[in-house]
C-alpha cells in the first residue's frame, strides 16, 4: 500500500499510542531488527531494534507502537490485549494502523 | 456500567467495585487523576464511572499529545512544508488536527504533499523513494513514541539519508505531572499512572510523587479490570495513609523500563530549557529537541522555522479542565462552539482528549436519552 492511500481517517483512539500485540514469525537473515511478524491477521514487517537487550525469536509474542516492537509479553496477555482493543473499539484502528506498516514491502497473508 | 457482560471475568469487576465501595471512606472525597489519555478513553467508553461511588472522582490528565500540541507547531511545520519540495509525513492522528489555516489534510487538498506514515521508519523509505524531495516527519507523542523517532534518526544518520528530517514535538510526562502538582488550585489524592510510556520509562521516575509530595500512584492498564484494580491498590494506600509507586501492570510494564529504548532516546535527544503545552503554558524542561549530533535530520536546525505562537481563545477553560477545576461540560464552550466536528480548544481536539471522550460518550448519550424521553 502507498502513502497516499488511507487518507481517510477512522475515528477510534489515538492510534500512535495503540499497543498492537503479534506474533513473530520470521527474522531477517541479513537484519535482525527485521522481523516479520503476524499481526491481527497480516504478516507485516516489524522493527526489532528497541529489544535488542531481550531479543524475540520466532513464535515470541511482541506488543507493537508505531512500526516498533516495545515490549515481549505471554501469548495470554497478547490475547487479552486484543481483546482490550476491541472493547475500546479500536480493533478496526489498529487494522488500519498495522495494514500501513511497511510501505509496499509485504502483502497481505491471511495468517491460518 | 455499560458492556459488563462484554468483560472477561465479570465477577472479578463486580467484586473489585465492592471492594472500591469497602475501602472508600463514606467522609472524605478522593481525587484521583489518570495521567494518560488513553486510561481517560477507557473510563468513559466502558462507563466506569457508574461503578464507583459518587465521592470518587476521576481528574483527567494531560496524557494526549494531539491535545497538549500548540496550535503553533502545526503552523510552523505547514509553513515549513509550503515548499514544494518538501513532503510532510505524519502520522494519522494529526491530519485533522487544525492548524491557523485549517489541517493538513486540508493544506493536501490545496495542494500540498501531506503523507501519512504509520511508524516513522515509512518517512525514510519515503525519503528513499523520492531523492528530489525533502521528508519531514512530523514527530508527537509521549516516551511511547520517542524512542521510535530516536532508532529513525539513528539509522538516517547510519545510512546517510540526506533529504529526510525529524520536526520533533515529542514531550515528557514526569514535568507535566510536576506541572500539575505544583498548581494551587490542585487538590489530588493520588494518580492512576500511564501504561505504555511507563513500558519505556519504568516506575522509578515516578517514585518523588511518592517520596516529595507523598501522593500514591499505580502504573495501570487499559482493561476496566485494570482500573478498577489500581483504584482498590490507590485507595489502600490512602487508607493506611502510605505513599508509594506501585505497577499493576506488571504483565507488560518492567520497573526499570526498556533499557534499549532509553539509551537510543538519550544518544539522539535532549530536553529543551522549555516548552509550550496547550492548556498549561510554558513547563520547563517538559520536551525533547535534537542534538547537535543529529542537526542535519532536524528540521528546527535546518530550515527556517518561523516559530508562530497561537493563543487559545480566552474563552476555552482548557486549563482548568486539564486541572480538574472544571468538568469538562462546565467550559462555557463546551458543545457549543467546541465539539469533536470543530475543535476551540485542546481537549476537544483527540478522542483520548478529555473533553472528547466526554462529548462522544456522556453528552451524546444525554442527548439521546432526552430524545428519547421528551414527548412525541
Amino acid at each position: 500500500m502507498s502513502a497516499d492511500k488511507g487518507m481517510e481517517i477512522t475515528p477510534g483512539g489515538c492510534r500512535m499510542c495503540l499497543a498492537i500485540p503479534g506474533k513473530v514469525v520470521e527474522i531477517a537473515a541479513d537484519n535482525p531488527n527485521s522481523a516479520l511478524v503476524d499481526v491481527v491477521g497480516m504478516r507485516r514487517k516489524v522493527d526489532l531494534g528497541l529489544l535488542e537487550d531481550d531479543r524475540p525469536v520466532p513464535g515470541d509474542w511482541v506488543l507493537i507502537h508505531v512500526g516498533f516492537a516495545m515490549s515481549k509479553i505471554s501469548e495470554v496477555d497478547a490475547m487479552d490485549q486484543m481483546r482490550t482493543l476491541e472493547m475500546l473499539g479500536e480493533s478496526e484502528a489498529a487494522v488500519q494502523e498495522v495494514r500501513g506498516y511497511g510501505l509496499e514491502e509485504t502483502e497481505d497473508k491471511q495468517a491460518s | 456500567m455499560k458492556y459488563v457482560d462484554e468483560f472477561r471475568d465479570p465477577e472479578l469487576i463486580t467484586k473489585a467495585a465492592e471492594e472500591i465501595r469497602r475501602l472508600a471512606d463514606p467522609n472524605r472525597h478522593y481525587r484521583l487523576m489518570e495521567v494518560c489519555g488513553g486510561h481517560t478513553h477507557a473510563i468513559y467508553r466502558f462507563g466506569l464511572k457508574d461503578v464507583l461511588p459518587p465521592n470518587i472522582e476521576l481528574i483527567h490528565g494531560p496524557g494526549c499529545p494531539v491535545c497538549v500540541l500548540p496550535m503553533g507547531r502545526i503552523d510552523d511545520a505547514l509553513a515549513v512544508a509550503a515548499d514544494p519540495d518538501v513532503i510532510f509525513a505524519a502520522f494519522g492522528d494529526m491530519m485533522r488536527v487544525p492548524g491557523t489555516n485549517g489541517s493538513p489534510l486540508e493544506h493536501k487538498a490545496r495542494g500540498m504533499d501531506v503523507r501519512i506514515v504509520y511508524s516513522p521508519t515509512d518517512a525514510i523509505k519515503l525519503a528513499k523513494s523520492n531523492p528530489q524531495k525533502h521528508v519531514m516527519f512530523f514527530a508527537i507523542g509521549f516516551e511511547t513514541t520517542a524512542p521510535s523517532t530516536a532508532l529513525t534518526l539513528l539509522r538516517a544518520k547510519t545510512e546517510g539519508i540526506h533529504n529526510f528530517s525529524v520536526f520533533c514535538n515529542h514531550v515528557t510526562i514526569i514535568p507535566a505531572i510536576r506541572a500539575i502538582l505544583d498548581s494551587p488550585d490542585m487538590r489530588l489524592d493520588g494518580f492512576i499512572g500511564p501504561g505504555h510510556v511507563s513500558t519505556v520509562i519504568g516506575c522509578r521516575p515516578y517514585e518523588w510523587i511518592a517520596m516529595n509530595e507523598r501522593k500514591p500512584i499505580v502504573v495501570c492498564g487499559f482493561e476496566p479490570l485494570d482500573l478498577l484494580q489500581s483504584i482498590v491498590m490507590l485507595l489502600t494506600q490512602l487508607q493506611k495513609g502510605e505513599a508509594k509507586v506501585e505497577n499493576q501492570y506488571k504483565r507488560v510494564v518492567p520497573w526499570e523500563g526498556n533499557r534499549a529504548a532509553l539509551k537510543a532516546i538519550a544518544e539522539t535527544f535532549e530536553l529543551r530549557p522549555y516548552f509550550e503545552w496547550r492548556g498549561l503554558g510554558f513547563i520547563s524542561q517538559s520536551a525533547l529537541r535534537i542534538r547537535q549530533e543529529y542537526a542535519e535530520w532536524d528540521t528546527e536546525q535546518r530550515f527556517q522555522v518561523p516559530g508562530i505562537r497561537v493563543t487559545d481563545p480566552k474563552a476555552a477553560q482548557c486549563g482548568e479542565v486539564l486541572k480538574g477545576v472544571l468538568k469538562p461540560a462546565q467550559c462555557k464552550l463546551f458543545g457549543k462552539e467546541c465539539t469533536p466536528e470543530n475543535p476551540v480548544g485542546a481537549l476537544m481536539v483527540s478522542s483520548e482528549g478529555s473533553c472528547a471522550a466526554y462529548y462522544n460518550y456522556e453528552h451524546r448519550k444525554a442527548n439521546l436519552l432526552t430524545s428519547i424521553s421528551a414527548p412525541a
